[in-house]
Order: structure tokens, then sequence, then C-alpha cells
């Protein structure tokens, strides 16, 4: 067997057991034949470690060979070749996508294992494997890309298992409206990322990597676009990129996230999902060096989330919430990092930072339980240390950075109060008048005739 | 013409019609849903046995053999051809589901015969390509929801004035293309006659009240399938596109990306379903027509593709809709139903529809948004935008209205509420017609494309008459180095086309007298 071979068959394992995973898990409940606990446990832990260890074996191959970029492609998927239009997914191996793939392996599998405990019994168990099974199929192939649309497939795959993961425990209101704030969130950023993907493709007349930084391998590409060019596709990216990793102004979501459970919280929010947005950015940070403004502004909205994340996780009264912007002060240094041209720093920190908040995450129950233990057993509170802020900086500074951070930059306020109210109140204004029209023509208010016999399944079920 | 071996067109049509007598004459409402059923199947074996001989015959355009019309009347008005060949088993199976899904405490209320007569008509109006025979059938369709909402004791208003409205415009305008002398452009006014028409029965703003109207009026099934089968698209198609000029489609198009945008923030606001799902599937096929009208290869193939995508992903959605009406009655999207763990099979696929009808990765509607949004970037950059933010307002509206049905507080009921066999295989087929055709799109975007091309081919040749016909018309004095149009690139020799052996469009007129038109190549350009 050539290494090229070996290649190719490792390549495909690591795509394709997410991809086995979910179709295992869905297919049956598809056809109402669900799976056991233990079948759906037994199979998750096999498909993760066999996507991990085909991972390890490729990251070993690579270094044992000195390759840097392998690519894999499973051919045309869509292919006009009069129009010149076609859509390949295709996957890359390189100093990027293979840590990041490894440690989403790796991260998922810990969490799996965690969650097949925390979740027994529970009803939601077949639900959230589901999900799971969704959201690393998505990690996966978005880490992998090798072409823009691949990537986008992969973000959507993940944007829609994290809604209904925030909105798992569905009995309960607030993790349902969570759920559809982040898909809200989710979708804003989907429509800049397939707005810049269409973009890419015009200017590059294809949407591989390749193509947009030339022949070089990563982080070595040059960017094969005009400084405008680099600036318009760079900013969509950017709001995408936002949208995703909850960086300003969308970084409401982040805490409302954190109504799911521990361990999606732990591995989506905390750790994987929530780097996304700075995945993409180092992808295509090439495209970054060609456009200084560019450069300027990722620099300038990571450091403003970082201030701001900062302030909001000293007032957060509950312990994942804190975790959540502690999470994101780390993202926005590392997208400042990517600003400033540190990407192997910037992909270290990912790496560092994920595997903490997660270890964080998951340890976040039980160590809210030792604190209670130890406060008890001292009799009191433990101390709280702020003389430093306290010293060196006005009262009346720290009672506005407060309530800043209380109301967490009031971001989700103004966004609400002058974005989504007046458009929503300007749509149900129309729907009134719609509605009078459509009376007025009938001469009488519609009522369908099928709502009034509803509810009637018992003449079926007898 | 190329012959099909069997009339299967004609008997794919005669089928409903006589099957509807079959069940009128059932002593029971639940014998007339099995003989439907039956009458259902064989209509979809018939009009898939159609589309294989296509295939089979190697053809672009054939009709029947041993045609009765051609007998009785001189001439077959029935093909099947590139553009139609997947719509009619599409139209066939959205039946088929239907009356499958039907429970049986719906059947005393829905109206078996009646939808297998509608089921005929639709099929004759998407097999037929001779104008007024299209024009006839466009109106006799519309009666049997206007029966319908009559024997229920509703009000018809909205109803019959929006569609007489739109059958005299179709009429009146196509009358007076058929009196535009032989090789001159129609008329402006009968083309606004026409997109009038088209604007109207695709219920495109500020035409639409007749659709939210119908779903409140009708019953969920019969207004579900009048509208999902998109005929006012097919009308655009077959009338409009191939004599309608470029500036004309396109600020068709700007209108329909208008309804596209405006129907799916409505979507976001309404407390009703079936208003929601009406809206919905305003927005969408208002894209379809977008698609069309941009009238470029990628934009048209798009369109097909989305066309297909969305009939069958949002009658899926529109099924589902109806199985939990039947279950809680009226579904107020006002509150939470939490029906989740009654019918978990159901949430998963209102899930898998409702994504599909938006171009969720994976799922059949991915090529065909993909495609379109891609063209419609090509023309003008805003025109994607629109597309993009329809797509993600469609995209929360799906998951809001997701979450209003199946989450919240656990539904009480003394009963159970699955799911029934005949619901789940009803959706089950859609589900994997809407994955396979996800996974494994080329297929069906090469069939579209060739479709595509047909059509452009069409407008080509009409074009090239209506442009003679000014060059004869024109004034010595004028400039013709400064009107003239860029000059076309011939992309590929494979796509030279011979005009004399490509099938007559719908109301083409041949160019009598004119000794260029005997054998007329043209190019297509390089878009």
């Amino acid at each position: 067997m050539t290494i090229d071979q070996t290649f190719s068959i490792l390549g495909t394992l690591v795509v394709a057991c997410p991809l086995l995973l979910l179709a295992m898990l869905g297919l049956p409940s598809m056809f109402h034949r669900p799976m056991s606990e233990r079948a759906i446990s037994r199979a998750t832990e096999a498909m993760v470690v066999i996507g991990l260890m085909s991972a390890i074996a490729i990251l070993a191959l690579m270094l044992g060979t000195g390759e840097r970029q392998v690519e894999l492609s499973l051919g045309k998927f869509l292919d006009l070749p009069h129009e010149h239009y076609h859509f390949t997914f295709k996957f890359v191996f390189d100093r990027l996508s293979v840590p990041f793939v490894i440690l989403t392996f790796v991260l998922c599998g810990t969490t799996g294992a965690f969650t097949t405990k925390y979740l027994h019994r529970d009803e939601g168990y077949r639900r959230f494997f589901i999900c799971y099974a969704l959201f690393l199929l998505g990690m996966v192939v978005t880490s992998l890309a090798a072409t823009i649309e691949t990537l986008f497939t992969g973000w959507e795959l993940v944007g829609l298992s994290s809604a209904l993961l925030v909105a798992f425990f569905h009995e309960r209101k607030a993790p349902v409206w969570n759920g559809l704030r982040v898909w809200t969130v989710y979708r804003v950023a989907d429509a800049a990322f397939l707005v810049a993907v269409v973009a890419l493709h015009h200017l590059t007349g294809a949407g591989d990597f390749v193509a947009l930084m030339g022949n070089g391998e990563w982080p070595a590409g040059v960017a094969q676009l005009t400084p405008n060019q680099a600036l318009f596709v760079g900013l969509l990216l950017l709001t995408a990129a936002a949208g995703k990793s909850a960086l300003i102004p969308f970084s409401g979501w982040l805490p409302r996230a954190m109504e799911g459970p521990t361990p999606s919280s732990a591995v989506f929010y905390g750790a994987l999902s929530v780097h996304l947005g700075a995945f993409l950015l180092l992808r295509v940070s090439p495209l970054l060096e060609a456009s200084t403004l560019l450069c300027a502004a990722v620099v300038t909205l990571g450091l403003s989330t970082s201030v701001f994340a900062a302030l909001a996780t000293r007032v957060q009264s509950d312990v994942k919430s804190a975790l959540a912007f502690a999470s994101l002060t780390q993202v926005g240094i590392i997208v400042a990092e990517i600003g400033l041209g540190f990407r192997y720093l910037a992909l270290v920190h990912i790496i560092g930072h994920a595997c903490l908040r997660t270890l964080q995450l998951l340890r976040a129950p039980s160590l809210l339980h030792d604190y209670h233990a130890m406060e008890n057993a001292i009799g009191g509170h433990l101390a709280n240390d702020n003389e430093f802020w306290q010293r060196n900086v006005s009262e009346r500074i720290r009672s506005r950075a407060y309530r800043m951070a209380l109301e967490r930059g009031f971001l989700d306020i103004v966004l609400g109060d002058f974005i989504v109210r007046p458009v929503l109140r300007c749509f149900r204004w129309c729907d009134r008048m719609e509605r009078r029209w459509t009376d007025f023509l009938a001469g009488a208010p519609a009522v369908a005739d099928d709502m009034k016999h509803g509810g009637d399944v018992a003449d079926e079920l007898q | 013409m190329n012959e099909l071996h069997l009339p299967w067109l004609e008997l794919a049509i005669a089928a409903p019609l006589l099957g509807a007598l079959w069940v009128s004459r059932a002593i029971d409402p639940e014998t007339g849903q099995r003989r439907s059923l039956a009458v259902c199947s064989l209509t979809l074996m018939l009009v898939l046995c159609a589309w294989i001989d296509l295939g089979y015959i190697h053809a672009v355009i054939a009709h029947d053999r041993w045609s009765l019309c051609q007998t009785c009347i001189g001439f077959d008005p029935f093909v099947i051809d590139d553009i139609n060949a997947p719509l009619l088993p599409m139209a066939a199976l959205l039946y088929f589901v239907t009356a499958l899904a039907t429970l049986r405490t719906k059947v005393r209320r829905f109206s078996f015969s009646m939808m297998l007569v509608s089921e005929a008509i639709l099929l004759a109006t998407l097999s037929c390509n001779v104008p007024w025979g299209i024009i006839t059938l466009l109106t006799i369709g519309v009666l049997p929801p206007l029966w319908e909402i009559r024997a229920r004791r509703g009000s018809t208003r909205v109803f019959s004035i929006h569609m007489a409205l739109f059958v005299v415009m179709l009429v009146v305008g196509w009358w007076m293309v058929e009196h535009t002398p032989a090789g001159k452009p129609p008329s402006t006014i009968a083309l606004a006659m026409l997109v009038g028409a088209v604007l109207l029965r695709s219920g495109i703003v500020p035409l639409h009240c007749w659709m939210t109207d119908l779903f409140e009026r009708a019953s969920f099934g019969t207004a579900l399938l009048f509208v999902t089968p998109m005929v006012g698209v097919y009308a655009a198609v077959r009338l409009l596109m191939p004599i309608a000029p470029d500036w004309a489609l396109r600020s068709l198009a700007f209108i329909s990306l208008f309804t596209a945008v405006y129907a799916a923030g409505m979507a976001l606001v309404q407390r009703d379903a079936r208003r929601f799902f009406c809206y919905l599937l305003l927005s969408h096929s208002s894209l379809v027509l977008v698609g069309l009208e941009m009238a470029t290869p990628l934009g048209l193939t798009g369109a097909l593709c989305l066309w297909i995508s969305v009939g069958l992903s949002l009658t899926g959605f529109g099924l589902v809709l109806r199985s939990v009406e039947a279950r809680v009655g009226t579904i107020s999207l006002d509150q939470f139903h939490g029906l989740y763990e009654h019918t978990p099979t159901l949430a998963a696929f209102f899930l898998l529809t409702g994504l599909a009808s938006i171009g969720f990765p994976g799922t059949i509607g991915f090529v065909g948004s993909e495609l379109l949004f891609e063209s419609a970037v090509d023309i003008y950059p805003f025109v994607g935008l629109a597309v993009a933010l329809a797509a993600a307002l469609n995209g929360v509206a799906i998951l809001q209205a997701y979450f209003r049905v199946f989450t919240g507080q656990r539904f009480s009921a003394l009963i159970s509420l699955r799911s029934r066999l005949p619901e789940r295989l009803a959706v089950l087929v859609l589900a994997l017609l809407i994955l396979g055709g996800g996974l494994f799109p080329q297929p069906g975007l090469a069939s579209r494309y060739h479709a595509a091309m047909e059509l452009i081919k069409i407008r080509r040749t009409l074009a090239g008459q209506a442009e003679e016909f000014e060059a004869r018309e024109r004034p010595v004095w004028f400039d013709e180095t400064a009107q003239r149009e860029p000059e076309l690139e011939l992309i590929d020799p494979a796509i030279e086309v011979d005009a004399q052996s490509e099938p007559q469009p719908a109301g083409a007129t041949p160019l009598d007298g004119d000794p260029s038109a005997e054998h007329t190549t043209f190019r297509l350009p390089n878009v």
C-alpha cells in the first residue's frame, strides 16, 4: 500500500466516522426503531476512537514523511462544466486542520463519555446523542474543509446542532427561547458567510482555499486578491466569525447557550463551537495580510470583545455564565492574536484554552458542591479580594462598569430595541392590514373549518 | 416528434378521472380513501413510466403513441419533455402522500373524488404544451377549491375575485399575443396582462391575499395541493418566458424578490400555523420565480431545482402540520404545544422538511438555493443579499415554529398521540427523496440544466425572430452600432443548436415567408 493510499484511507475514516455515527443514530429513529442507551454509547465510543486514531495516524505519517499538506477529494459533488460551475467536497490535512480535528475528537470523546453517565435514563438521551453526532460531523467537516463551500456545510451543521442543544431541556421556555436566539444569530452569521462564499467564488473563480491563498501551505499562503477585495470578503467573514464566536455585538447569545446540558455547554460553547470563528479567521488568515484595514478591524473587534467579556464575567451570578464570559475573554484575545499575525500562537492558544475550559465546565457542578462543603466547614464565605480595583478606580467608574457588565454591555438591548422590535412591529402592522383587507373583500372574518373540528384524533384511535 | 411506447400521459390523466367516479360510488369514506390510494398509486406509476420511457427513447420531447386526442381532435396537446418530466411524478407523488397521510378522523371532511379530479387537471396542465390548452386547464383548475369552499359555506369572494381576475388577464393577454403580427414582439399591454396573471396565480405581493384566505377557508389538504405544485410558475415557464423580453423578466424578478423577503418576514410574525405555512410557501415560490426570471442558465437551473425541492419539502412540512392539526386542533403559534414526547418522529420530519426548504446542506434544497444565490449575485449583488436575507428569515421562522409546536410543557392527553403508520410512511417517502436528492444531487442537477438550456434556446429563437422584425422596421438613420448587443460567444460546439430540429415552444409562431427561418443556427452567450 502506498503512502498516498494510506493517507486516503485514513482521511476517509476521519470523515466517515462521524457521518456513520449520525446515520447509525438517526436512521433507526427515523424508522421508529430507536437504539438502546448502551448501543448508542458503544457506537459513539467506537466511532470517536476510530476517528481519533485515524487522525493521529495521519499526523504521525505527516511527521514521518515530512508532508505538510495532504488533500482528500471526494469528487465533484456538483458539476456544470459548460457554466464552469462545480462544487467539490474536498478536505485538507495540514498544520491547522490536523490539530483542530484531533482536538475535536478528544473533547467530543471526553464529553460523550461524561454524558453517558450524566444523562443516563434521561428522556432526551437519544436526542442528545443525535445532536452530538451532528455536531461532531459539523466540526470535523469544518476543521478539514479545503473549500469554502465544504466549510460552510460543516458550519451550518454546527449551528443547527448548537441551537437544538441549547433548547435541550425543552419543557421549560427559557432554554427554548435561548435556542431560538442562538439560531437567529447563527442565521445572520450564515447569511454573511454565504455572501462571502459567493463573493469569493466570483473573485477567484473557485472556492478552494488554494485558489484563495496561492499554492502556499498554511500558514505560508499569499492571498490572490487585491486589498479592496480582501477587505470586502474579509469583513463578511469577520461578521460570520463574530456571530459564531459571540464577538461584539453578538456576545449576548453565549451565556444564554449555557441553558443546555452541562456536557454540551462544555464542549460546544466553552471549547469548540466558540472557537470556530477564530478557526475561520485562521483558515483565511492570508486574506488578512492582504489588507491592513482588515487586520485592524480584527484586532479591534478581538480586544474590545475581550475587555467587555472580562468585565462581564466578574458580575455573573452563576458559574456557567461566568465561565462563558471567561471563555469569551480568551476568544477575544485569540482573535486579536490572529489579527496581529501570530497564527501559531493563536492555534496553541485555542487548543490550550479549549481543553482548560472543557475541564472547568465539566467540573463546575461538582466544584460548586465542593465550595459549599468548604464554606460549611469554615463557617462562612471564602475570602473575595477586590482591593486592587477598590484602591485604583473611583467608585463612580466602578459602579458604571458594574452596571454595564451586569447588563452585558447593553448589547442585547440595543439589538432588540433598534433592530428586532422595529422589524417585527412593521411586519405585524402589515399582517393586521392584510387581515383587514381580506376580511373586507370576503365580507366576513375567516376561520378555518378544520380548526373548528380539530383535536378529534380519538376517532382515529377507536 | 418522438413517440412514447404507450399512451402513458393520457392514461395518467384518465386514471384519476375514472378513479374519481369509482371513489364517488364508495359506500363509506374509508373505502373511498382506499380506492383513492389505489388510483393515486396507479397514476404515479403511469407518470413514472412516461418519464422512464422518455429516457429510454433518448428524446428531448415525446408524445403519446395511439393518442386518443390525436384521433378525436386532430392533434395531441400532451407532451413530456425535459421541463415537465420530473414535475409530473412529483405532482402525482404529492397527491399520493396527501391521500396516504389523511387520517380517518379527516376522511369525512376531505373529498377524495374531488382530489382525484384536481389531480387529473394538474397532470393535464403540466403535460400540456398548447397555450390555449394550458389556459383552459388553469381555468378549470381553480374550480375544485372553489367548490369545496362553497360546500363548507365559506365566503368565496376573495378567492373568486382573484381567480376571476387571473383568468381574465390570462385569456386577454394570450389573445393579444396571438393576434400580434407574425414575427413582431408582443405588445407591452399583452405582456403586462400575462405577467399580472402569473403574479396572481403565484401569489406575489400585493396579489397574494387569496392564498391566506384559501388556507383559512378550505381544508388543509386541498389548499396544500392547490398551491404546492406551483402551477403559476408553470404558466410563467410555458407562456411567459418564451416571449417576454429580458427587461420584463428582470423587473418581475425584483417584484418576486420583494415578495420572498416580505413573506419570510410575515412568516415570522404569524400566530396561526396555516398562515405561517402559507407565507413560507409564498416566500419560496417567489424565490423560484426570481431564478426563472433571471433567465440565465445557472439561475434557471437553480429555479427548476428549487421548484422540485420546495414542492417536495413543503408538501412534507404541510403534511406534518396537518397531522399535528388533526391531533390538537388549531395550532396557535402564540403558545408552546409540547408535542415532542408524543410524536418525536413527526418532530424530526418537521425539522427535516423545513430545513430542506431553506436549502440546508445535505438536503435536496441545498443545490437549488446555492445555484440561485450564485446566479443572483452574478446579475446584481444586492439581489444575492436579499436572497440570503429571505433564507435567513425563513430559517428563523421554521425553527420558531418547530419550538412552538413541539416544545414546551408536555401536552396532556388521555390517549396516545403517536404518529400512525400511513403518516410516517408518507413523510418518510418524502424524507428519503429529500435526503437522497441532497446527498446525490448530480443526476437531478444535470436533468434540470438540460431543461434550463431548452428554455433558453426557446427564448433565443423567439428573441432572434423579434430582432429580425425590428431590423426590418428600423428607420435608415438608426445607429445600429450603438444598439448592437455584445457579440455572442460560442461556449461549446455541443450546444450549437439547430433551431429547426428543436421543439417548438408553446405559442411559437412560424416565420411565414422568411427564408432565414428555414434553417437558423444560433449560439448561446457565455453567461
